[in-house]
């Protein structure tokens, strides 16, 4: 087979690759979905938190960005390689193709992937470059005075402003939470199926690794879908002033003043 | 029992292959799949027409040689059971019952259902071996093997290499197989010196022959006559990564 007559990486090096990158990216996704719970803790918690995150010494932030890039290519890159080898192995369908026992989920890891890949995309230019047309939320969303224990007062970006204003569109929230329920499809079988590449499952812990697998994804997707849906049952709103802590802001229904000129 | 048959019809390896319609009536619910495959070809001879070709020798589960995938799966529908010692109770009356051969590029087809499977053999040529002069046999206790590693290495030894498990994974991938292969003899005091070359060059050997590569789905598993379990797998995907690294440094014996 010509793509094999390249010997440069063998099919369990391939294996091990989207293992391994599969794995840290998972550390990044619980990492992140902990990180945005908090804007339940109200719009100082969140703020400070994103505030810190970009105080962070540049070569920090960019090595994280560069490692993270790197991770999702490699993972992509295999991907590609391992279904092309794959599907050059299997001549045709049968006639009446089915499966046994593959679960529905290890079936549609590549569409999966695919979907939550357009989705990372899409949410990068979204909250991060802040570039969709419609929502650039640095023009459209005054600054957040930010309070220090010291007392200092420093104007920030309202992250958590930017997260209601962003969640208050039914698009952006329908593919969100789509996405995240497919990134859990996506790890329910892929967190199982990594200790079984690196050799690390057997029959016993192979049940108890996929409940854990099944358990862990969907506790990210609850973890993320909480979000938007907060923003769509009113949980999490607009402060109708930046300065007020978000338990002030609870009994505040009628003050969202941000949203009534937001993006309809 | 009165049956409808879909049978893959493929004149010789480079021959397009399609799907054929038979009839076949008065199959007893006691014969096996292999019988009735044999009444089919007795009425196609008797009416002048070829028979179709298909696999078979032991007739009783242990040389692997049949090898039908019966309605999308290999071996049929009956768990842990080679086509040959399925039988046709399991089947309904006016059934219709699809009948194809094993369908990975590496085992090409032969005649309407036997394929070539000397690409298996190639893998087992490449580490599925033991290089140290056999003698005459030991005394029974002469080398203390665990209790666990015999069981382990027996359950691995049960692979009768008929390639159910690459028909059956819609990757076509050959890693249960080898790593039964791999698994027996590493996991055995006599296997274990060679262990590291084994593995490197048994997994080298399937990827040059164009096999698939493994997505964890567990459909070998299922199909798998002789119950051949993942745990296989991962002890290859182990040992591997074990020997890779000792490879990188040049310290693999
Ligand atoms: S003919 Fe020997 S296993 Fe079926």
């Amino acid at each position: 087979m010509s793509s094999k007559s390249c010997i440069c990486i063998s099919s369990l090096q391939k294996k091990f690759l989207m293992a391994i990158t599969g794995v840290l990216l998972f550390g990044f996704v619980i990492v992140h979905m902990l990180g945005n719970l908090q804007v339940f803790l109200g719009p100082d918690a969140i703020n400070l938190y994103a505030y810190k995150l970009h105080s962070l010494p540049a070569f920090v932030m960019w090595g994280a960005r560069l490692s993270l890039l790197l991770m999702v290519g490699v993972h992509i890159l295999m991907a590609v390689k391992l279904t092309i080898e794959n599907k050059k192995s299997r001549p045709r369908e049968y006639d009446n193709e089915g499966t046994v026992q593959a679960s529905y989920s290890s079936r549609t890891m590549p569409m999966t992937g695919l979907i939550v890949l357009s989705f990372i995309i899409f949410h990068i230019l979204h909250y991060t470059s802040r570039v969709v047309p419609g929502m650039e939320y640095d023009d459209k969303i005054p600054s957040y005075s930010l309070e220090f224990e010291d007392g200092s007062v420093k104007q920030v970006f309202d992250v958590y402003a930017m997260i209601v204003e962003g969640f208050s569109n039914y698009f952006v929230s329908f593919f969100y939470i789509l996405s995240m329920g497919l990134l859990c499809m996506h790890l329910s079988h892929g967190l199982s199926s990594m200790f079984q590449t690196l050799g690390l499952r057997n029959k016993v812990w192979r049940p108890r690794l996929n409940n854990v697998a099944r358990a862990t994804a969907l506790f990210i997707f609850i973890g993320f879908a909480a979000i938007p849906i907060s923003v769509f049952s009113g949980v999490l709103h607009h402060n109708d002033s930046n300065t007020y802590s978000s338990l002030n802001s609870v009994n505040d229904v009628q003050n969202d003043n941000i949203t009534s000129e937001g993006t309809q | 029992m009165k049956l409808k048959l879909r049978i893959w019809r493929q004149e010789s390896s480079g021959c397009k292959g399609r799907m054929v319609e038979y009839e076949v009536d008065n199959i007893s619910e006691n014969s096996s799949f292999l019988e009735m495959m044999d009444l089919l070809n007795e009425d196609l001879v008797s009416e002048g027409k070829e028979a179709v070709a298909f696999d078979h020798d032991c007739r009783e589960g242990i040389c692997g040689s049949c090898s039908l995938t019966i309605n999308g799966i290999p071996h049929g529908p009956q768990k842990a059971t080679t086509a040959c010692q399925l039988h046709m109770r399991h089947f309904d009356d006016g059934q219709t019952i699809s009948i194809e051969p094993w369908n990975a590029r590496p085992f090409p087809v032969i005649k309407d259902l036997v394929v070539n499977r000397s690409a298996f053999d190639k893998i087992i040529q490449s580490g599925g071996y033991i290089s140290v002069r056999a003698g005459s046999a030991q005394d029974a206790n002469a080398i203390p093997i665990p209790k666990q590693d015999a069981d382990f290495a027996m359950d691995a030894a049960a692979c009768i290499g008929c390639g159910a498990c690459v028909a059956a994974c819609k990757n076509a991938s050959a890693m249960l197989f080898t790593s039964a292969k791999v698994s027996q003899l590493n996991t055995l005091p006599q296997g274990k010196p060679e262990k590291d070359r084994r593995v490197l060059n048994m997994v080298k050997t399937m990827d040059q022959a164009g096999f698939g590569n493994c997505t964890n789905y567990g459909e070998c598993e299922a199909v798998c006559p002789k119950e051949i379990s993942l745990d296989m797998i991962a002890k290859m995907n182990r040992d591997y990564a074990v020997a890779s690294v000792k490879n990188f440094f040049g310290t693999v014996a």
